[in-house]
């Protein structure tokens, strides 16, 4: 789950990383009096989770009350990316004299944290990656060990910050360390990590990403998540438990398994169709969970035509057979449905389909031949 | 012969009582696998259908010589009972258990790493299948039978899909295993694919990838390096947008990171051919060692 700035930031402050003062407020009129209780020059940030919201004139410095009531303005509502900014963040400006980078990422190769920090801070920290690579020290983390103050120290002289904010830094590094472990986050990134020209080091930007599955210890986090934010098929689909996630096209697409739905929205793709949505139904599904599925599927007014490729192995196919059954009875589908059932109890599942002769349903022998059929469908429709 | 799984396994089920861990170990034991114990704290004393139940791994281990650990307890659980069993000097732990806290799984792999004792397998995985010969976790064993394709993916669904398509093609497969959809499993596809390499019975190595991490591009360096034995592959996620996890925790394209093209790419820079479909995957097994071979 992705964090917005200023969500980060609160969270940083939790572990000792000192933040500048602000407030996140979502009308032009509370982001008026948050700036003048927060004082002159103040910054006024969109707070959507994509970047380069500076280069798209969704951050703005305000001199005075005319300004922090100008760039609100413009900035809420904004469209960023595709994203619709509802809220911002206002806070104190601050002086300053270097710009660093300062990341903690869960390094799925190494098996282990990585801690990288450059004093190219302020940009695209990919690009830097890709032009000057040496420009970034990175150093990975034995996580039965912990981040110890020499992992600091040889990073921050890596870098080659100045020598004045080497402990300083290091120190920075390991609270933020502290924060990426006991929140059980996956990404932490601060971009940049200033010094001000009284030498003090402060996090002026907060990137963090926790690990959904471990919420359930973090119930403060877990409040964090926006429903306004989902997608509506998206946030029906996490309610009923089933796994969604939204596309631009318009083959509605139910399998059971990750990776066979997966396979299976390439299959459609390769057959010509685009696909609407990746919903796996999970194994060893009941019927209910499959009529509720397609309830999901069809609430998608894009969706032309529905394909369910299954193959069961803990999923029972005449499970899936008697939830498409009674998904049509109880939603009288309008759109063509193609089936292909393999796999445990099969035959049973077919035979329930063939028995129910529910209009519009056509059944494949093979995920090929069904992807070339429901594109064919969607085509048609 | 055949990897990892075997004759030779004494099973120990974690979560043997409750309905999961009771249905899979007893099926598990139908298919001929030697399921020696259970594992529940407080229902030690007990027995599931003449399994043995007991309170901890350790008590499991000295009393029934177990040596292969399957773990089916809850997520908030699961890492404790990966722990236990390494704990207990079990030296093949493989993790069922879907949706453990990444960083309880990366600390149980680096304490399995450190010590040196044991391999985990998964978590978020469908378990591991020798044909003929023994059967741990979820995969529904009738579809496959013994023969010379060592089979190793990411996904346990496909990896029935791509078992199957070979199966009607005439292959049978000297092991299937099942590496799982986390970020951090425990066995990666270069391990599986250098036992497969050493294994005599194997002949070809079908390896099925998606999106997400770099497994399947250190594994085309690694293939190019290590492996006589030929080897195909398969990736799922080429319609996948980026910043979307895909159902598994680990199949998420970061950025520009982890795209299904890029993996098709690398493999195919190593020499190792890469079907478009799983269709496609069984024909380039038919071209490689022959029709029912």
């Amino acid at each position: 789950m992705d964090l917005l700035e200023y969500q980060g930031k609160q969270l940083f402050a939790r572990h000792g990383i000192p933040i500048s003062p602000g407030r996140a407020v979502r009308t032009v009129e509370e982001a008026v009096a948050a700036a003048e209780e927060i004082g002159y020059p103040c910054v006024v940030k969109a707070q959507v989770q994509i970047g380069g919201r500076g280069k798209a004139g969704g951050i703005k410095l305000a001199g005075d009350r005319d300004q922090a009531r100008e760039h609100a303005s413009a900035i809420l509502g904004m469209d960023i990316r595709g994203l619709t900014v509802r809220e911002v963040w206002i806070e104190l400006a601050s002086d300053i004299e270097s710009e660093y980078y300062a990341s903690i990422v869960f390094d799925r190769s190494a098996k282990a944290p990585l801690v990288m920090l450059s004093t190219k801070g302020g940009m695209d920290i990919e690009a830097v990656a890709d032009e000057d690579p040496d420009a970034i020290a990175k150093l990975h983390v034995d996580p039965l060990l912990g981040f110890q103050s020499f992992h600091g120290r040889r990073l921050a002289f890596e870098a080659g910050v100045d020598d004045d904010v080497v402990r300083p830094v290091g120190a920075m590094l390991a609270k933020l360390y502290d924060a990426f472990v006991a929140e059980e986050a996956t990404l932490v990134e601060v971009n940049p990590l200033i010094v001000t020209p009284d030498r003090l080091v402060r996090v002026l930007d907060a990137k963090v990403t926790l690990d959904a599955n471990s919420l359930f210890r973090h119930p403060d986090n877990a409040a964090l998540r926006d429903p306004s934010d989902e997608d509506e098929q998206e946030q029906m689909a996490r309610e009923r438990g089933l796994t969604y996630v939204k596309l631009d096209g318009d083959i509605g697409i139910l399998g059971n398994g990750a990776g066979l739905v997966m396979s299976t929205l390439d299959v459609v793709a390769l057959a010509g169709g685009r696909p609407a949505n990746f919903l796996d139904a999970g194994g060893g599904s009941k019927a209910e969970a499959i009529t509720s599925a397609v309830e999901v599927i069809l609430s998608d007014p894009k969706v032309k035509a529905v394909l369910f490729n299954i193959f069961g192995g803990i999923t029972r196919c005449d499970e899936v057979a008697r939830g498409l059954i009674e998904a049509f009875e109880v939603l009288a589908p309008q759109v063509p449905f193609v089936v292909r059932l393999d796999g445990t109890n099969d035959l049973e599942g077919r035979r329930l389909l063939a028995e129910a002769k529910l209009p519009n349903v056509y059944t494949e022998a093979t995920m090929d031949g069904a992807a070339k059929k429901v594109v064919e469908l969607a085509a048609g429709s | 012969m055949s990897i990892l799984v075997g004759e030779h396994t004494k099973l120990c089920v974690s979560g043997i009582t409750g309905r999961e861990g009771t249905f899979h170990a007893l099926r598990n034991r139908a298919y001929g696998t030697q399921v020696v114990s259970g594992v529940t704290p407080g229902k030690g004393g007990q027995s599931v259908e003449g399994i043995p139940v007991f309170n901890t791994f350790h008590d499991a281990v000295q009393e029934t010589g177990a040596n292969t650990a399957m773990v089916f307890v809850p997520p908030t659980f699961a890492a404790d009972s990966i722990l236990e069993a390494e704990d207990a000097g079990i030296e093949l732990i493989i993790a069922i258990t879907e949706g453990i806290p990444a960083h309880d799984e990366l600390r149980a792999y680096s304490v399995i790493k450190k010590n040196g004792r044991a391999r985990l397998v998964g978590p978020n995985c469908p378990g591991i299948l020798s044909p003929g010969k023994a059967n741990v976790g979820i995969i529904p064993a009738d579809f496959f039978k013994q023969g010379n394709v060592g089979l190793v993916s990411r996904s346990g669904t496909l990896t029935y899909q791509i078992g199957n398509e070979l199966a009607q093609s005439g292959f049978g497969n000297s092991t299937i295993v099942g590496i799982g959809g986390d970020p951090v499993p425990g066995t990666d596809f270069i391990d599986a694919i250098g036992l497969f390499e050493d294994d005599p019975e194997t002949e070809l190595i079908v390896m099925c990838g998606e999106i997400g991490g770099d497994a399947e591009e250190r594994a085309a360096d690694f293939i190019a390096a290590n492996v006589s034995k030929p080897v195909l592959a398969y990736i799922a996620g080429f319609t996948a947008p980026p910043g979307k996890t895909m159902g598994h925790a680990g199949a998420i394209v970061s950025g520009s990171k982890g795209t299904a093209v890029a993996k098709a790419e690398a493999l195919e820079a190593k020499g190792v051919r890469v079907g478009r479909t799983p269709t496609e995957v069984a024909e380039l097994a038919v071209s490689l060692l022959g029709a029912a071979a």
